[in-house]
Formats: C-alpha cells, sequence, structure tokens
C-alpha cells in the first residue's frame, strides 16, 4: 500500500467516524419518531462552539466538555419538546420544515451567544503527528476514532441489553404495540433527541481542534451524516456506522485522486447512485406494502 | 384434459410467491371462465388478498404465470394490467380521500381520458369538452352502485358502507373486462351487504366477469357460478358452491382440524 | 361565467392585484421586492404541483433555477445567442436534464426522495460554483439585457410587467392542470399511489412528468432573473434556495395554487421587514418558521379558509 493512499485512508476513516456519530443521531431519532431532524447538525456546532468559549473562559477541557455536551442535549430534549412534540401527526414535509426553521434558530442563536468568526480548540493530547505506514495521523484523530468506537460498543450494548434501549427499539418497530407494554412513548422521543444531540456535540467536540469550529459548521456536517445514514438505511444502526465510514473513505479518495474542489460532491454522488440501485439503503429493510 | 373447451379469460398456472420463507401462495394453479362470478374463499391466512395482489400487479410472483385473454401478463405493473381491462377494489380502502367522491369515479375513467400534458396545460377546448363528459359519467356510475346522495360529497366525508361502493364505481369507471373484489361486504351491516348482493348479480348481467374474495358465506353461495377454495397459499378444491359446500376437506379447513371436529 | 371558482376568480383576483399594485410601489426598491415575489411564486406555483398535488418533495429545486439562471446566462454572455432563444433552449435543456434524473429518483419514496433531491441541488450548486470559466464561479458573472425584436427590456419598472405576466400565465397553466385529467392522477397518487396504479394510472410517467413541468417553471423563472438583475451569484443556487422554495409552499398552503403565490410573497416580505431586526434576524426568521409550521401545519391559506367557513356556518 502505497503512503499516499494509507495518508488518504486514514484522513477519510476520520471524517467518517464524525459523519456516522452525525448518521447515528439521525438513525435514533428517526426510529423513535419517524422523523429526519435537519438541525442534527447544529448539535456538532453546539458542541464545538461550547467547548471553545468554556475553555477560552478558564475551564479545563475535562471540565468544558462535559457541559458542554449536557448542553447541546438539553437543547436537544427542547427541541424535542417545544418544536417535533406540538406537531405530531404532521406530514413529512411540514416536519422537514420545522426542524429545518429550527435549526435556522439555534445558527441564529449561535451568533447572539458567540460570533460568526472561526475558532479553534486546542488538541486533547498535542499535536505531534504519529507515524503510520509511511502515513502520519494526527493525535486528535486517534481521539477521533477512539472515542467513535467506544460509542459504537457503548450503543450497541444500551440497545442490546438495557431495558431503556429495548423500549426504545420496540417504540421504533410499533409505537402503539410498546406503549400498550407499558413504554413511555413520550419518554423515548425526549431521549432520543437529547441522545442524538449529545452524539452530535461529541463529534463536533472531536473534531473542533482538526477542522476549527464555527457558527455554520453544522449545515454541510449535518447534510453528509444524513446522506450517509441514507446510504445505510435509514434506521439502521450498523448502517450509520458504515455509511459514514464509506462516505469519509471515498471522499478523502475521490478528493486526493479525483478533484478537490468536487470533494462536497463525491458524498452526493455515491448517494446518488446507491440510491438509483438500492432504493432503500445498503442496511435498509425493504418494506413490502401492505394493501 | 377434454381437447375443445372454451378458451378461459383468465389462467394461472402453478403461481407462488414466497415472503422470506413463507410461501403465501404455493403453486396455485386454476382458471376463470369469462362472464361468471366466481369466488375465492378460504381461511384467515389463505393468501387470498396475496393472490389479488398477484393477479393485478401490486405484487410480482415468485414463480409461475398468469395468462390473461389469451397472452402472458405475468409481472406486468397494476396499470398496465388495467389497460388490458382488469380492475379491482381493496380490502381496507385505497379511496382518494384528498378528493371528492366524483373526482374519485373520474380517476377510474384516465385510461379513457385525454391525458396529455399539452392538453391539460392549455386547456384545449377538447378537454374542457371531455370533462363535462367525465362528470356526467361519473355521476351514472355512482347512480348504479347506489351512490345518489352522494354526488357532491368529498370522500373523506363519506361513511364506510358508501366508500366500499365509491372504489366499485371506480373500479366501473375503466369499463373492466374482470373486476376484482377484495371483501365487498366486510365490515358492512346486513342491509348493505344485501345491496353489495344485488349489485355483484347485476354486474355479471352486464357481462362484467367477476372475482369475489369474501368471508361472508351466505353472500358467496348465493352469487358464486363457480368457488376456488384455498388454505395455506394452495387450492383445495374448487367447484359449484354445491361441490364446495360438501367437500369434506373444505368443512375440515373451516371447523378446525381433527381435534375440533365433533361440533 | 362562474366568477367563483378559482380558475376565473381566483386568477382575475390575482391579475387585479398585479394591475393595481404599482399604486402602492412608492420607489425602485418596492418593485425589486415585488418582483422578487413575482419570481419566487412562480417556482413555488410549479413547485406546489411537484409537492402539493402530487406529493412528491423536492429539496433540489434551486439547482433548476440555477440551471435556468446559468444556461442563459453562459448562451448569451459567453456565446453571444439572443436571449429569447438562449431561453428557450435552456428551458428545454432543463426539461430534458429533469427527465433524465427524474425517471430513476421519483421511484424514491419519503425521506429517501428527500435525500436524492437534495443530493441532486447540492451536486448542480457545487458544478456551478466550480466551472468557474464558465459561470464565473463563487463572484457570479454578469448577463445582458433581455432584447425582444431590437428592443431592450430593463428597468424595475418594465420588468415588473414580464415578472407579471409571467406569473399570471404559470397560475393560470397550473389552474389548467389540476382541473384535467393529468392533474386528477397526480392528485390521486397523493391520495392513494396503488389505488392510483389499478386506476390505470403509471406512477412513474405522472411523477416523471409533474417533476419535469416543476423543473421548467424553475428554469424560466431563473433565467428571467438573471436578464432582469443583469448579474447572478451561486447563492441562489444553494441549498439553502431549495429550501426556501419548499418552506414557501408549505407556509402558503400545499395543493394550494394560490396559496403557493401568498406564501412567496409572505416568505419574501419577512426578510426585508426583519431587517430592522438586525442581529436577530435569524433566530426571529427560524421561530416564525417553526411557530407557524406547529399552528397551521396546513399552511395559511387553507387554514383561513377553514377559519372562514366555520365561521360562516
Amino acid at each position: 500500500m502505497s503512503a499516499q493512499l494509507a495518508q488518504y485512508l486514514l484522513t477519510g476513516l476520520t471524517v467518517g467516524a464524525i459523519y456516522a456519530l452525525v448518521a447515528l443521531g439521525f438513525a435514533i431519532i428517526y426510529n423513535a419518531s419517524h422523523v429526519i431532524n435537519f438541525a442534527q447538525g447544529e448539535f456538532v456546532m453546539i458542541g464545538g462552539m461550547a467547548t471553545v468559549s468554556l475553555a477560552n473562559a478558564g475551564l479545563p477541557l475535562l471540565v468544558a466538555i462535559p457541559v458542554a455536551v449536557l448542553t447541546a442535549a438539553a437543547v436537544g430534549v427542547a427541541l424535542a419538546k417545544f418544536a417535533v412534540e406540538p406537531a405530531r401527526g404532521a406530514s413529512v414535509v411540514t416536519l422537514i420544515i420545522i426542524t429545518i426553521g429550527a435549526s435556522i434558530l439555534l445558527r441564529g442563536l449561535a451568533t447572539l451567544v458567540w460570533d460568526k468568526k472561526l475558532h479553534a480548540l486546542q488538541p486533547f493530547s498535542g499535536d505531534q503527528p504519529i507515524a503510520i505506514a509511511g502515513a502520519t495521523i494526527l493525535p486528535q484523530s486517534l481521539w477521533v476514532l477512539g472515542v467513535t468506537l467506544a460509542i459504537v460498543l457503548l450503543l450497541g450494548w444500551f440497545f442490546g441489553r438495557t431495558l431503556t434501549g429495548k423500549a426504545m427499539l420496540a417504540t421504533s418497530h410499533n409505537p402503539l404495540a410498546a406503549q400498550l407494554c407499558g413504554v413511555n412513548v413520550r419518554f423515548v422521543l425526549l431521549l432520543s433527541f437529547g441522545l442524538s444531540a449529545s452524539l452530535g456535540a461529541i463529534a463536533g467536540i472531536l473534531i473542533a481542534p482538526i477542522t476549527l469550529t464555527s457558527w455554520d459548521v453544522g449545515v454541510m456536517l449535518g447534510l453528509k451524516g444524513f446522506a450517509a445514514a441514507i446510504l445505510g438505511g435509514l434506521g439502521s444502526g450498523t448502517g450509520a456506522v458504515v455509511g459514514g465510514l464509506l462516505l469519509g473513505i471515498a471522499e478523502s479518495l475521490g478528493a486526493g485522486y479525483v478533484s478537490s474542489a468536487y470533494k462536497d460532491a463525491i458524498a452526493f454522488v455515491i448517494i446518488l447512485a446507491v440510491l438509483f440501485f438500492k432504493p432503500s439503503g445498503l442496511f435498509g429493510k425493504k418494506s413490502a406494502e401492505r394493501v | 384434459m377434454s381437447a375443445p373447451q372454451p378458451v378461459a379469460q383468465l389462467s394461472v398456472t402453478a403461481l407462488s410467491k414466497a415472503f422470506g420463507g413463507v410461501h403465501a401462495v404455493d403453486q396455485l394453479s386454476f382458471e376463470l371462465d369469462s362472464g361468471k362470478v366466481h369466488s375465492i374463499i378460504g381461511p384467515n391466512g389463505a393468501g387470498k388478498t396475496t393472490l389479488l395482489n398477484l393477479l393485478t400487479g401490486v405484487y410480482a410472483p415468485s414463480s409461475g404465470s398468469v395468462t390473461f385473454e389469451g397472452s402472458d401478463v405475468t409481472g406486468l405493473a397494476p396499470h398496465a394490467l388495467a389497460a388490458r381491462g382488469m380492475a379491482r377494489t381493496f380490502q381496507n380502502l385505497q379511496i382518494f380521500f384528498n378528493m371528492s367522491a366524483r373526482e374519485n369515479v373520474m380517476v377510474g375513467r384516465h385510461l379513457r381520458e385525454r391525458t396529455g400534458w399539452l392538453a391539460a396545460l392549455l386547456r384545449f377546448p377538447s378537454l374542457a369538452a371531455g370533462e363535462r363528459e367525465s362528470r356526467d359519467e361519473a355521476a351514472e356510475l355512482m347512480r348504479f352502485v347506489g351512490l345518489d346522495d352522494y354526488l357532491d360529497a368529498d370522500a373523506d366525508a363519506m361513511p364506510y358502507g358508501a366508500l366500499k361502493r365509491l372504489e366499485i364505481a371506480r373500479a366501473l369507471g375503466g369499463k373492466p373486462k374482470l373486476l376484482l373484489l377484495d371483501e365487498p361486504a366486510a365490515g358492512l351491516n346486513p342491509t348493505e351487504t344485501h345491496e353489495i348482493d344485488t349489485l355483484i348479480a347485476r354486474l355479471a348481467q352486464s357481462g362484467v366477469t367477476v372475482v369475489l374474495v369474501e368471508h361472508n358465506m351466505r353472500l358467496v353461495m348465493g352469487v358464486s357460478d363457480h368457488i376456488v377454495v384455498l388454505d395455506y397459499g394452495r387450492k383445495l378444491c374448487e367447484g359449484s358452491a354445491d361441490q364446495v359446500r360438501n367437500d369434506p376437506r373444505v368443512i375440515e379447513a373451516y371447523l378446525g382440524r381433527a381435534e375440533l371436529a365433533p361440533c | 361565467m362562474n366568477w367563483r371558482t378559482p380558475r376565473t376568480g381566483g386568477l382575475a383576483l390575482l391579475a387585479a392585484v398585479i394591475l393595481l399594485l404599482p399604486l402602492a410601489l412608492v420607489n425602485n426598491y418596492w418593485y425589486e421586492v415585488a418582483i422578487l415575489i413575482g419570481i419566487n411564486a412562480i417556482v413555488c406555483v410549479g413547485l406546489n404541483l411537484l409537492i402539493g398535488y402530487a406529493g412528491q418533495i423536492s429539496l433540489g429545486h434551486a439547482g433548476f433555477f440555477g440551471l435556468g439562471a446559468y444556461g442563459s446566462a453562459i448562451l448569451s454572455a459567453r456565446y453571444g445567442w439572443p436571449p429569447a432563444a438562449a431561453l428557450a433552449a435552456t428551458t428545454a435543456g432543463v426539461a430534458l436534464i429533469a427527465l433524465l434524473v427524474g425517471r430513476p429518483i421519483l421511484k424514491l419514496k419519503g425521506h429517501y426522495l428527500a435525500m436524492a433531491t437534495l443530493g441532486m441541488g447540492i451536486i448542480i450548486s457545487i458544478v456551478i460554483v466550480t466551472e468557474d470559466r464558465l459561470t464565473g464561479g463563487p463572484d457570479g458573472m454578469s448577463v445582458p439585457a433581455f432584447t425582444l425584436f431590437g428592443m431592450s427590456l430593463a428597468g424595475e419598472r418594465v420588468w415588473y410587467w414580464i415578472i407579471g405576466g409571467t406569473l399570471v400565465g404559470a397560475v393560470w397553466f397550473a389552474l389548467n392542470l389540476i382541473e384535467s385529467p393529468a392533474g386528477r392522477a397526480l392528485r390521486a397518487l397523493h391520495g392513494s399511489e396503488v389505488g392510483a396504479q389499478v386506476s390505470g394510472i403509471d406512477a412513474t410517467r405522472a411523477k416523471v412528468g409533474v417533476f419535469v413541468i416543476s423543473a421548467m417553471f424553475a428554469s424560466v423563472a431563473g433565467s428571467m432573473t438573471a436578464h432582469y438583475s443583469g448579474f447572478i451569484t451561486p447563492g441562489k443556487v444553494s441549498f439553502f434556495h431549495s429550501i426556501e422554495l419548499v418552506t414557501m409552499v408549505v407556509f402558503g398552503g400545499m395543493a394550494s395554487t394560490f396559496g403557493a403565490v401568498i406564501g412567496a410573497a409572505a416568505l419574501t416580505l419577512l426578510p426585508q421587514l426583519l431587517t430592522v431586526l438586525k442581529e436577530y434576524e435569524m433566530v426571529v426568521f427560524g421561530a416564525v418558521m417553526v411557530s407557524t409550521m406547529i399552528f397551521f401545519p396546513r399552511g395559511l391559506l387553507p387554514s383561513l379558509m377553514l377559519a372562514l367557513a366555520r365561521k360562516r356556518k
């Protein structure tokens, strides 16, 4: 393997891990409510921006990061409670517009609370590149990959082993049946938004030292995360992770070997190509209509 | 096989449909003659609705073939089958609730209307004339199925029994040769069921072949010329109402297996 | 003639508003706003055919608007085509693109369709930003004035009537379509796709057809914008503009042609009014979007009509 290829793969994996975290957020909310939350990218922004401002205020990262994640989670729960829940039963398009409106509102708030400048966050453990197979990787990338892996394992345990996690899965398959079995469907909705917001915020914090952060960083990351979730198949956790990593790697390879100007287009070309042949994504269930 | 028989309007050969590992319809073969009332009966889960979905192109079969009016129509899309003269209703209504009752029936005439985009955008005079004709004929069809009171109603303001008949009127809009009715009497009270009964008889008189999937045995036995009995996706037997009624296999399938037999 | 139907009374009302509005337009700035409303309304009337009537979402229509604008701009500025010919060729080209893209895309449903159209729009936008030798890239490009029979059409007061006339035409087309067999087929698809199919409606043909028509509406509006403003930038091709357009349609009221016009007017005016709020503009705009959709999920016009109907009873 050439050093250049290795470099592209490492870069792609790092970005892909971020997409995967955002995509997982989409999947969790979709499962709980069948809503596509277009404000998902704003949690990424809130995570990064809050951490930067808290760190600048003198707080150590170990305090700033949990506070930022909790802030995002609170915003997520508020979004569910005040914007999504009151609109239950509205059409898909209406719900899309509501979450897009919420994302504009959140971006507006970010410019008021913070500013419209770019901000850098200090890396967690230095910025000395580490050499692997002829390529180099930043310590921060290792943090991205490590934390993502830990989160994926944790989510696997949560949805597979805990009662709350199983209740959330049950709700996604059949809300009415879950409710009859005593699952508090409303709580599941709020929890899913809180959880997704936390995942987004963590992604935003992890990537901030590498790519900088700003009030509008969530737009593209949110769209790419949505693309990753669709690529994997909506609602599939495995799909979201695989979709995210695939998009990250494809983008990195495309930017390196094809055209860096078209880097942002690559994700969408891939998603269109996949949807043309597999209309429900790579891991999505094919739903047979009952008539 | 006896040689010179009238050619069947619809013949089904070794038709199968599997969902995952479950064979909802399994190696099914039968023939339906033109102009008769045919019923498809069987216990719950026997595959009746799946069969209807296969015949009308809503599902594609896993294997087997369907021949309609002498040509192979296996796997054709629903709209293509409609163009060849098939029409149907649904067990769980597929009404256009965003439209008026009359518009629902006018949609049923789609294949006989002028549907070009340019004519529509510019509203050619010929199109406007066609629209008047379409409205009139839709009203006529609604009266035929007994919906005189709903000529100006919105579909979402109509009671269940009326919607069932609205679907029949819509299906008739295409002047079908073969009309498939999926549980037209389900959820109806005895008076309404009786009305459906007479409606089916009138349809048969007008020369349309009717395929009826129905749970109401009194209705089925009263109107059917020919009955196909399904169980677990397979054909249990077929024949006239009397033949089917007295077939021990049918009794067993309906009343449960051996252990329940004494009642 | 029955003046209470949308195709007669509604259209007459719209024409009257367009005829009388100049009395209230005190300066060129307000002419510009009115023209912008008209342009957005043309796109929204077309988009509403797709979203409101046929029930198929598109989060990429700014792409077609952009193709129209840049197609006209490039053919007339770079290749010296007469603007009228450029407009016609561009519209035909966009129709062809929509036809080719529409066939695979419109087999998708719900959120998958949203993703695919969104992706299509973003790809178009990135191509326009990147191919800077043709398009001028992020800086944009200037466009020659529209000429017809040797006359150069320029200035807000001229374009007000051009756009106004085009809007009346667009609304007339849309109302005609909806009350035709082809339009009924679209509404039937929205009501029950399988019910429509067994009635003989070719779902793909119908969806692709209305997709192409709505793309042509957007393309013509784009071409006109390019010639009217004399300069175009990729901002109007962006994902945000696609969202803005869909929001206008939903805001005014889905499956209502005049709702689409009202939605375009309301959401074009709102930012003009909100500029006094300066840094709070974005927050208030977002809050208005969210709360309108929560309290009027069916949109402004249908909710208003419903309230009126209740009152009358």
